[in-house]
């Protein structure tokens, strides 16, 4: 007599489905390909730069369309959601503080966070010409 | 030497994502509101060239586009795994290339700019 032991039942391919938790992650993983897809359209933005003020413009007027705002909103949403905030909010799990005895508290470095976040966008903007 | 190579691409993974999480809002509300025909001041051509000029700008665009690209390039790695394709090798050395010509591209235009 042979045993048989018990296999739990596991798809390689839909496991993710199964709990919500799992869905989060997924969605969070995600967030590479929009990461990827912002790299390479700004590296194009700098070969039209590169190549001189009529490319730049073309370039601009390349991109001004009704899919790409839609894509862009989309994009802004999702990378804030799964992105930016799923990433501060683990920050203080991935790179815990200790100051001499104490251990600051996570809240203080999700906030120093949004913080810097803040700064750094308004530089940006700032740099940009939008403020 | 497996878990050398493991923690370079490790630390370039988290390097990426942190700047990326910081800089990528801005960034896409850049390309939306060029999108919306609102092209700011500073991305003219005059006044974005000379930034992107500066060594400043160009160190800032490299270090910000090299470590995204590695960042994503990872993440995908394992999000491959996780959707249950089983060819890590290959798969490893197609998004490291990508990351590797994007990296190249933009250290090349830089350059040229």
């Amino acid at each position: 007599m042979s045993r048989q032991p018990y296999v739990r039942p596991f798809s390689k391919t839909t496991w993710y489905m199964r709990n919500g938790r799992y869905k989060v992650y997924m969605l969070r993983e995600m967030t590479c390909l929009l990461v990827g897809f912002y790299a390479f359209l700004t590296i194009f933005a700098l070969a039209a730069l590169a190549a001189g003020a009529d490319q730049w413009n073309n370039f601009l007027a390349s991109q001004q369309n009704t899919a790409m705002i839609a894509f862009h909103a989309f994009a802004l949403l999702y990378f804030l959601f799964y992105q930016t905030f799923a990433w501060f909010k683990l920050a203080p799990k991935a790179m815990p503080l200790q100051l001499g005895e104490k251990i600051l508290p996570g809240s203080i470095i999700v906030i120093g966070h949004y913080v810097a976040w803040a700064v750094l966008s308004a530089v940006i903007f700032w740099l940009a010409g939008v403020i | 030497m497996a878990i050398a190579k493991k923690s370079v691409v490790w630390v370039l993974f988290a390097a990426g994502g942190t700047i990326s999480s910081f800089l990528f809002p801005a960034l896409i509300t850049l390309f939306l509101l060029i999108a919306l025909g609102f092209t700011p001041d500073g991305l003219q051509y005059e006044q974005f060239h000379t930034f992107a000029a500066s060594l400043l700008g160009k160190a800032c665009l490299f270090v910000v586009l090299f470590l995204s690209l590695w960042h994503a390039a990872h993440r995908l790695r394992v999000v491959f795994h996780d959707f249950g394709v089983r060819k890590d090798r290959l798969i490893a050395n197609a998004v490291y290339l990508v990351a590797t010509v994007g990296t190249v591209m933009t250290a090349f235009y830089l350059y040229m700019i």
